[in-house]
């Protein structure tokens, strides 16, 4: 058997934020731009640290096989690193069965998968398919496309103010009768704004609603508990929580999954084939059609032990520290504008600086070492409704530091007066 | 303090973006184009008269970064009472100058956007506007994209 897992570090992990974690990530040391590297693009993707990648190199090295086929040793290794990452995806999340972790490329393919397999057999023309102001585009467009296939209607739950929350008050009037399914970003890639989920899975159980969670930006940042959320599904993504890229998974309850058909044809999701008609594996394999990214639950398997030994309140704690601590340094400068809610974010800032277009300020950051986002986000209905085509973003994660913070700071006084010639 | 920034962000191209030259919607534009930039967000839209194959008027609007308003602006000087055919021409020079950094000392005004050529990312921001006068001029109606 290999030695790929032997589990999580239980001794001594280092502290968020510290000289000792930052060596775990070898990305981090590097000169760009003649500059030290200051990673500030943790919302589109996180750097990895040293045992998710030598998780990978161990399984290529080792035991690389096809799952569920071979009879031979690599294979049985194989198959038995997949499932155990399944049961710790399971337990990651603290779903009650492994069988309700299906693996899929990430969170855009999970909301697809529901939305087409799922959807398709459970919403009807006329029904509403209600989500909110703040979705990222992965969970706008799946919807869209079910709704123009079935006849179903949007509506969604708007931005209540300018600091970027969701009007609770709006929701009980937009949970109408008509209304299969209610699909909601559980933290904002592009305001930080930290939606109640728990309250709105209760709100839309309550009338029978099914929901969806998208929680691309929460997974790595904080501990998930499905069963406590009461949520149907959950859609996640491994790079944005240290794993790899090309691997996420959508958490289903298990009585849905099982009234939901396939998603996609091929191997390992069938029980029998016929010429003329074919019957269906059981869960979760129903939904895993073809050779999965096996190395990708490898690698993903080692980052969820990673961020449990650095522990996810921990994490929690130090992102919301960092997002506040940067948002006040913000705020103190001239002619910046803010987006997102005052308290209560997620480690990240969204921001405009006098009228530096955000592309300017990103390129000129660059030339620092300081890799920003600067776009729509893939939130461009959001972006419209806020007057804005586009902003900066800073997202931080536990390897980012308060030095980091303040010296973006600095060169964003540089930047203004740099545009200010 | 930036040298290549210094070379990308040129006072010519910050005063260009600052107060964008034929900003505005031209009346009695008999072609228009948009140009999208998928990435950002921004969008730019040409207003030309064409006169037989002279553009005899032409003006632009839209938003975007510094690098693609000022190019907008400089681009609407330098092809007002151009034919298509010359149009053309200067578009694959500055294709070509923005690309490689190279040919700059013959393009007169349009040399302050040959340091865009280290920044590659920033290369479609500089060339969207060129695309989508051509298409204008070319009589595509389609919005040209720089993810096309
Ligand atoms: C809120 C949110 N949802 C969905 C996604 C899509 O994730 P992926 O591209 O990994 O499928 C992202 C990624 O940017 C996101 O921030």
């Amino acid at each position: 058997m290999s030695e790929a897992h032997a589990g999580p570090e239980k001794t001594n992990p280092p502290a968020v934020g510290s000289e000792a974690l930052r060596r775990d990530f070898p990305i981090l040391d590097q000169i760009v731009n003649r500059n030290p590297l200051i990673y500030l693009d943790n919302a589109a993707t996180t750097q990895k640290p040293r045992v998710v990648i030598d998780a990978l190199r161990n399984y290529y090295e080792r035991d690389n096989a096809n799952v569920h086929r071979g009879v031979h040793e690599l294979s049985n290794r194989s198959s038995a690193a997949y499932e155990r990452g399944r049961e710790r995806a399971a337990r990651f999340i603290h779903a009650k069965r492994s069988s309700e972790v299906i693996f899929t490329r990430g969170t855009t393919e999970s909301i697809n998968l529901v939305a087409q397999a799922w959807g398709t057999a459970h919403v009807k023309q006329g029904d509403t398919i209600l989500l909110t102001d703040m979705e990222h585009h992965s969970n706008i467009v799946p919807w869209q496309l079910l709704a123009e296939r079935v006849g179903a209607r949007m509506a969604y739950l708007p931005v209540a103010d300018d600091r970027g929350l969701l009007d609770l008050n709006q929701l009980d009037q937009k949970l109408t009768s008509d209304v299969r399914v209610f699909a909601f970003t559980h933290v904002s890639n592009s305001l930080g704004t930290v939606n109640p989920a728990r309250e709105f899975c209760r709100r839309a159980r309550a009338r029978g609603i099914t929901t969806v969670v998208d929680a691309a930006q929460s997974i790595g940042h904080g501990p998930i508990d499905v069963q406590e959320l009461d949520c149907d599904f959950l859609a996640f993504s491994g790079h944005k929580m240290c794993g790899p890229t090309g691997i996420g998974g959508l958490y289903g309850r298990h009585e849905l999954l099982e009234a939901t058909p396939p998603y996609q044809g091929g191997g390992d999701m069938i029980a029998t084939v016929g010429f003329e008609k074919s019957t269906w594996n059981q869960l979760p394999h129903k939904f895993e059609a073809g050779t999965p990214n096996i190395a990708g639950v490898v690698g993903l398997h080692a980052a969820m032990d990673y961020l449990d030994a650095i522990g996810r309140s921990n994490i929690a704690r130090y992102d919301h520290e960092l997002g506040a601590h940067a948002y006040e340094e913000l705020s103190r400068l001239k002619g910046i504008r803010l987006f997102g809610p005052h308290i209560g974010r997620a480690g990240l800032v969204s921001f405009l600086l006098n009228d530096v277009h955000a592309h300017d300020l990103v390129t000129v950051a660059d030339q620092r070492g300081i890799a920003l986002r600067g776009g729509h986000h893939c939130n461009q209905p959001l972006m419209n409704k806020l007057g804005v085509v586009s902003t900066a973003r800073a997202s931080f994660y536990f390897y980012n530091t308060h030095q980091e913070i303040e010296r973006l700071i600095e060169v964003l006084r540089e930047i203004q007066k740099f545009f200010d010639r | 303090m930036f040298d290549d920034l210094n070379d990308l962000y040129q006072q010519v191209i910050l005063d260009h973006s600052r107060s964008p030259r034929n900003f505005r919607e031209l009346e009695g534009a008999n072609c228009t184009a948009q140009g999208h930039n998928p990435l950002c967000g921004d969008n730019v839209t040409l207003y030309l008269i064409m006169e037989g194959d002279t553009i005899r008027e032409i003006s632009f609007q839209g938003s975007g970064c510094a690098i693609s308003k000022a190019s907008a602006s400089i681009l609407t000087e330098s092809l007002k009472g151009r034919s298509k055919q010359e149009a053309e021409a200067l578009f694959a020079r500055v294709h070509d100058m923005v690309t490689t950094g190279k040919g700059g000392s013959e393009m007169g005004k349009l040399a302050v956007f040959a340091g865009v050529y280290k920044f590659p990312a920033r290369v479609k921001c500089a060339i969207l506007p060129w695309h989508a006068v051509l298409s204008a001029i070319e009589g595509r109606s389609e919005p040209v994209s720089t993810e096309s």
